[in-house]
């Protein structure tokens, strides 16, 4: 009897000292063939994910040549450069920023799709979520060339109202602007569809409770939606977060961390660096720096996660 | 007529609650489709400008004409990018690399989700914890050691893997395998257990439980996993910026933007065609697949 179905808590009760052991040997095997299942997994996160990142930290002690241990002399090295500053305030101007018109955004845009009647959501969700389609290098060769100095679209139109030329990617503000709408154009969509799908879950009992209270609709948002949402407002905040922070694509196509290096943040800087400058040590260094907020929006996240396994 | 007509009049009058929701409900309504149709314009603005640039000659660009319209529309562009080789290069490269990693994901994250979820063994929550947590390490973390392992490992074994385009089909599976076993576990474990259960009480084997029982009953989740795997490897940027450099190795992306942009000049007609074919293909399948795509990305971020 080999194939007894796992049924641990039950068996284990009922079962003598013999068949015990027969349910420990297949207890035996089960395990060994999951293991087998998830090795491939095992072994890709620890070769091609866990070992780099801890490589990441060796090799930010080394000196340019990679033959020299010099301990923290590339972070202290960094430490007295203004370059160093700019990119660290730029890349907390950028994510924060980025973030919070995204969820704004986002929030905004999934009321207004969940008041459309059922019939029409699905093609107002598919035109609103196509930023999030396109591949971003891609959609931010279309910025940039809206935003072309010469012959851009924009500047064309906000001629015609007698404003501008504006120099988008020129100017130090305007780049750090630009940069920044291009990133909301990009993630509004996943907060819109996040919220779109925690709107809908929300029992429709709730709210007709709060309006026969006499509630108004700020007061149905404050004290039914918004608590009823808190845990995916959180977690889609947290997580974007940490992809908005690591974001390489959208500024190395639209500013290259130009002009003056205004608009670097820590995924471009550590490019410059690490394979264009080729400083592997220092760019490994830069890199580091994302770690710490990382680390903080990861522990938030797991709290919130073995939080609602509990609930469960 | 008239009875009907009184009724009509009175039934407002016995509730006014009703009439006044259903006024301002419309009232809603007319404002959501206002803003609604601002943000849809704000969110189409840059793909319908790619199409109209990419419909333009380079003489109409350079012109002083109005941007949003295309005054003598041509196929030129595209025609030329079409027949020229290193686009279908480009091409190429991108789909083999995306085919490859979404096989490669759903053969390694398929078995793996089946496992975490349905079969407890020692460190497996430990293991389903840390699959997330290596999906919120981002690639722009890990691309410097990487290549110098890669590197490295071309130096120690004589087999050079930078600048090959097959380099991509070992190094995307990191982005895409943490976060569809994520996704997998999640709608495996919603499948009721008495279906396995049942299989195995049958002499299937875990392995034919998996193949003939799991996979045909959670397939949309499988799907919208696919559907992800695709997305992620057809849009990477940074990847094949830092590990390949000759036109003939390069994917689409990084392809468009340092082969049609030389020096200072920019061919926007053919930059924006570029990109526009670029994005058809997740365009397409998001386009048929939408409802997988959103349960994938909606599955994947929130369940716990």
């Amino acid at each position: 009897m080999v194939d007894i179905p796992y049924q641990p808590g039950r068996v284990a009760a009922a079962s003598t000292r013999r068949r015990r052991g027969g349910l420990a040997a297949m207890m035996k095997r089960k395990s060994m063939v999951a293991f087998l299942m998830a090795l491939p997994l095992i072994v890709l996160i620890g070769v091609l994910v866990v070992y780099p990142a801890f490589y990441a930290v060796h090799l930010s002690t080394l000196n340019k040549s990679m033959q020299r241990f010099v301990g923290f002399d590339n972070f202290l090295f960094l430490f007295k450069r203004d370059t160093f500053w700019l990119v660290v305030q730029q890349s907390c101007i950028f994510a924060i920023t980025a973030v919070v018109f995204k969820a704004l955004l986002g929030f905004i845009v999934a009321h207004f799709v969940h008041n459309v009647p059922a019939k029409g959501q699905r093609k107002w969700r598919g035109m609103l979520l196509v930023p999030w389609v396109i591949p971003p290098a891609m959609s931010t060769l279309a910025w940039l060339w809206l935003f072309d100095p010469s012959y851009s679209a924009f500047n064309y139109t906000l001629g015609m109202f007698g404003i501008g030329p504006i120099p988008w990617t020129g100017d130090a503000s305007w780049a750090r602007f630009s940069v920044i709408l291009v990133n909301i154009w990009y993630g509004a969509p996943f907060f819109m569809i996040m919220y779109l799908a925690a709107l809908k879950s929300v029992p429709e009992q709730l709210y007709e409770a709060a309006a026969i209270d006499g509630a108004n609709w700020w007061q149905k948002l404050w004290y039914v939606t918004l608590p009823m949402m808190r845990n995916i407002i959180a977690i889609t905040t947290l997580f974007s977060l940490i992809v908005t922070f690591a974001n390489f694509d959208i500024v190395r196509i639209l500013t290259a961390g130009g002009p003056l290096d205004h608009t670097h943040i820590f995924a471009t800087w550590a490019f410059r660096i690490g394979i264009e400058g080729s400083d592997i040590p220092l760019g490994a260094s830069v890199s580091l720096f994302m770690l710490p907020i990382l680390g903080v929006a990861a522990i938030f996240i797991l709290r919130d996660i073995n939080k609602r396994g509990n609930e469960s | 007529m008239a009875s009907t007509l009184t009724i009509d009049k009175a039934a407002p009058r016995r509730n006014p609650g009703y009439g006044s929701m259903s006024r301002d409900r419309a009232w809603a309504l007319k404002w959501s489709y206002f803003f609604l149709t601002i943000f849809a314009v704000f969110s189409l603005v840059p793909p319908l400008y790619m199409l109209i640039t990419s419909l333009k000659s380079s003489q109409e660009i350079s012109a002083a004409t109005n941007p949003w319209w295309v005054f003598h529309p041509t196929l030129g562009n595209y025609i030329q990018l079409l027949t020229s080789n290193q686009f279908l290069t480009f091409f190429f490269n991108s789909a083999m690399v995306s085919i490859f990693v979404v096989t490669i994901t759903m053969l390694i994250s398929v078995p793996a989700a089946f496992a975490l979820a349905r079969m407890r063994f020692w460190g497996s929550a430990t293991l389903a914890t840390g699959v997330f947590l290596t999906y919120l390490i981002p690639d722009t973390l890990l691309f410097i050691p990487l290549f110098k392992m890669f590197a490295t490992f071309g130096d120690w074994s004589g087999i050079q893997l930078i600048n090959r385009w097959y380099v991509l089909l070992i190094i995307y599976p990191t982005l895409t395998v943490p976060f569809c076993t994520w996704i997998m576990i999640g709608y495996f474990a919603s499948i009721p257990k008495e279906l396995d259960e049942a299989a195995i009480i049958d002499g299937a084997s875990w392995f034919q439980t998996l193949t003939r029982i799991f996979i045909p009953v959670a397939l949309p989740g499988i799907i919208a996993a696919t559907i992800f795997a695709f997305t992620v490897s057809w849009a990477q940027f940074l990847y094949p910026l830092v590990f390949t450099t000759s036109t003939d190795q390069l994917v689409l992306p990084v392809g468009i933007i340092t082969t049609l942009i030389k020096g200072d000049v920019f061919n926007w007609g053919q930059i924006m065609t570029g990109a526009l074919l670029g994005a058809a293909p997740p365009l397409i399948i998001y386009a048929f697949l939408m409802d997988y795509y959103i349960a994938g990305l909606t599955a994947g971020a929130t369940k716990g």
